[in-house]
């Protein structure tokens, strides 16, 4: 008895005890921070798989170790831990020396003071701050502050819709309008088929086209001293009318609540959906069977009509490149950014992700390959906005993505969403936000 | 006198030192003579315990530490810099009036439920198979084989699939229940609202009930063919068997495995965070991914780790009533 008593303490301690002995893993590549002709890189997950981005980019290492004679130890980290990860070397001082991050995450990740300031001088060192686009320098840090790292490839987001499906419908054009949008989702929405395609349960989707209604209401998530104004008539109106697609307006099929993992985009390929909201989706839709051809690609709608900078219809999306300042080697560091960012890499890899290059010579040098290109360049030079770059912006989008996502359930189950949940929601994620 | 005491000395390991004369030997010598016959075996545990204090304590020192600390993003970079915060993190974890406060109360309730449920359901089923497969007979080492399996698969992968399953627009469930049976008018959304509650009592009665299974069927070895004998003789019926004989020689087995269930599903993190990602709908949020997202989501360590302090010391003082209570009712039986 006495043997089974100390046994169960044992097993209970043991449990218990892994509680608060939690943490996140550190782990650092081969050669981490250590030897002085080699750098780590983190780099983000951009193409179908973590080992598509090793056959891209290890070519372009071969070629930067050719050039310079340093060695790049190259890991490609999924979405899903890249921000854990950083975060854990962040805190230990055990990392890699240069790291892709989400754009969004600048101006919390600044907050930390991880990264390496892009000062004049260190601007310097990558070949100065003139050569990238001003759109995309907006997203690296909170404004008045020194970047924290500088732009690498640039997204923005577009209206793809399917062409056979308009042509049968006996629509002529893609809606320029939200009301043109339900109008012609309620005629695309027949049997299976439905007229939008949305990521219900994703937190980043949601967020992003959120927050673009948000500010075509002229409101705002932030207020000019970084404190959360989540509540406002115009956010409150925004969530409501995103979620509404599917909630009142029926065009969205509500098994997309529970999508957030890409089915969206799988669910246009396939012809289940007639249209989709999506940054630069070529590459994707194409490895999902969906011929170039049988797709269009138009702005996203704003209720005027004409997207302007006043009246954006994309928010600046893209990945930036940012070295550790624990980097024991960041001249080498630099070195790398300086390649990455160059007219000649910035072409090839943003060629080969279907991105935009941030680098105005780049740009300018290739010609865009198709109407997506076409349409997303012109949405990002002329009518997208950053998202706001303040250090809670992580936390803003957890929870008011998760809202978001909660609204959907409710619309999803046949429960309407007014106003009045709405900004019970939102308030509630206001809450959380702490002081 | 030297002889006698000889004699009666106790053999070498207890008190080996007594026979000799107090000031015949320096006391450091005997203190070093004393390890060696009596400490030696702790000398060798010495290794095991320092790694157990290395790996174990350690960790959960500074986690303490962290939960009396504001360490928000402002500070992960130097966390030691980060300012005190006092008992800040844990009043606005304890504070129901207020969101946060609120919502640990509303996570902590719905782990409540979601444990009983689960660890109720499991045992159950783990008991009602390993007392169906008691006797002998043909396939039953095959079927005991197959109830393990779940228990044997990795998590990530079978909760995957689980949820893969459960999925609106073309999972398992769904096509079962809706289009073949035709028990639901519609389908139903089995991730999202009310009904993921019982996804995730369901997911984890299936990959924790094998372990019931497996810890009955060995205690129920150790219960006498005999016993059942003469009550059938005393004419017991197959009830009175099970309630009179097995369940209190299976009472000690049931006092571990009930403990242990109970905390692995409290605590289990796996399989709501494949299942539901890192922001799991309100009806299932249980607590370990809400901690998670507290902390690691929303960059606030501090505040993260007073509730994990919190957990602990209910778990804490649940295991000791529970073991107390349990021990004290099998001491009076």
């Amino acid at each position: 008895m006495r043997m089974i008593r100390v046994s169960a303490i044992a097993a209970a301690a043991t449990t218990l005890l892994t509680l608060t002995a939690c943490g996140g893993g550190t782990s650092t590549g081969p050669g981490g921070n250590s030897s002085s002709n080699s750098i780590t890189y983190w780099a983000s997950n951009q193409g179908a798989s973590l080992q598509a981005d090793y056959s891209v980019l290890n070519p372009e290492l071969a070629k930067f170790k050719q050039q310079t004679g340093i060695t790049v130890h190259l890991q490609v980290i999924g979405w899903a831990d890249l921000l854990n990860r950083i975060l854990a070397a962040t805190t230990t001082g055990q990392g890699p020396d240069v790291v892709n991050i989400g754009n969004t995450w600048s101006a919390s990740l600044q907050a930390t003071g991880a990264f390496l300031p892009f000062t004049g001088s260190t601007f310097n060192q990558v070949g100065g701050e003139s050569k990238f686009l001003t759109s995309a320098l907006g997203s690296t840090g909170a404004a008045g502050k020194p970047p924290t790292a500088v732009p690498l490839y640039s997204l923005a987001y577009a209206l793809y819709y399917n062409k056979a499906m308009f042509k049968a419908a006996g629509i002529a054009s893609p809606p320029a309008t939200w009301s043109e949008l339900v109008a012609d989702g309620k005629r695309l929405t027949h049997g299976s088929q439905y007229g939008l395609a949305v990521e219900g349960a994703s937190i980043p989707e949601n967020i992003h086209n959120v927050f673009i209604l948000s500010k075509q209401n002229g409101a705002s998530f932030f207020d000019s001293a970084g404190n959360p104004t989540f509540t406002t008539a115009g956010n409150v109106a925004a969530v409501q009318q995103w979620v509404n697609f599917m909630g009142a307006d029926h065009i969205v099929n509500p098994g997309d609540a529970q999508y957030d993992q890409n089915q969206s985009l799988s669910d246009f390929a396939k012809g289940k959906a007639a249209m989709l909201l999506w940054q630069a989706a070529g590459t994707a839709l194409k490895a999902d069977g969906m011929a170039s051809g049988a797709y269009g690609v138009a702005p996203v709608p704003v209720e005027s009509g004409t997207p302007s900078s006043s009246n954006p219809d994309s928010m600046v999306a893209g990945i930036n490149l940012a070295v550790f300042k624990d980097s024991k080697n960041q001249a080498a560091a630099l070195k790398f950014v300086k390649f990455m960012t160059s007219q000649a890499e910035s072409a090839k890899l943003n060629g080969e992700y279907g991105s935009i290059p941030p680098v105005t010579s780049a740009l300018t040098a290739t010609p865009a390959a198709n109407q997506e290109q076409t349409v997303l360049r012109n949405v990002l030079s002329s009518s997208a906005v950053a998202l706001p770059q303040v250090p809670k912006e992580s936390q803003f989008e957890t929870v008011v993505g998760t809202a978001v996502k909660n609204l959907f359930a409710d619309a999803a189950s046949g429960k309407p969403v007014s106003a009045a949940t709405v900004k019970q929601q939102l308030s509630s994620a206001q809450q959380q936000m702490g002081s | 006198m030297t002889v006698s005491l000889r004699r009666d000395a106790p053999p070498a390991g207890q008190d080996a030192g007594r026979g000799r004369g107090p000031s015949s030997q320096p006391c450091s010598v005997r203190i070093l003579n004393q390890i060696r016959k009596g400490g030696l075996p702790y000398l060798f545990l010495l290794p095991a315990l320092l790694l157990e204090l290395l790996i174990h304590f350690v960790p959960m020192f500074f986690g303490i530490l962290i939960s009396f600390k504001q360490l928000t993003l402002f500070f992960i970079r130097n966390w030691q810099g980060a300012p005190w915060a006092g008992l800040g993190n844990y009043r606005i974890a304890v504070d129901v009036n207020g969101a946060i406060g609120s919502a640990l109360l509303h996570s902590f309730l719905v782990t409540c439920g979601f444990t009983v449920l689960a660890v109720g359901f499991s045992w159950l089923f783990g008991t009602v198979a390993a007392i169906l497969t008691q006797d002998s007979f043909r396939g039953r080492a095959a079927l005991r084989t197959i109830f393990l399996t779940p228990f044997a698969l990795p998590v990530y992968a079978s909760v995957i699939i689980w949820s893969f399953m459960f999925q609106y627009n073309n999972g398992l469930v769904n096509d079962l229940l809706h289009n073949v049976l035709g028990i639901t008018s519609k389908p139903s959304f089995w991730l999202l609202g009310h009904n993921s509650f019982f996804a995730l009592v369901i997911i984890s009665v299936w990959r924790n009930w094998p372990f019931a299974f497996l810890c009955v069927m060995a205690g129920l070895q150790g219960i006498p063919r005999e016993l059942y004998e003469a009550s059938a003789i005393d004419g017991a019926g197959i009830w009175q068997q099970i309630r009179r004989i097995t369940m209190p020689s299976l009472r000690a087995v049931n006092q571990v495995l009930v403990l242990v269930l109970f905390l692995w599903t409290f605590n289990d993190f796996t399989t709501p965070y494949v299942l539901f990602g890192a922001s799991a709908p309100s009806p299932a949020d249980v607590i370990s991914v809400h901690i998670y997202q507290a902390s690691f989501i929303t960059w606030n360590f501090g505040e993260g780790s007073a509730m994990s302090v919190l957990m602990l010391i209910f778990l804490l003082l649940v295991t000791a009533v529970y073991l107390t209570v349990t021990s004290r009712r099998r001491k009076n039986a």
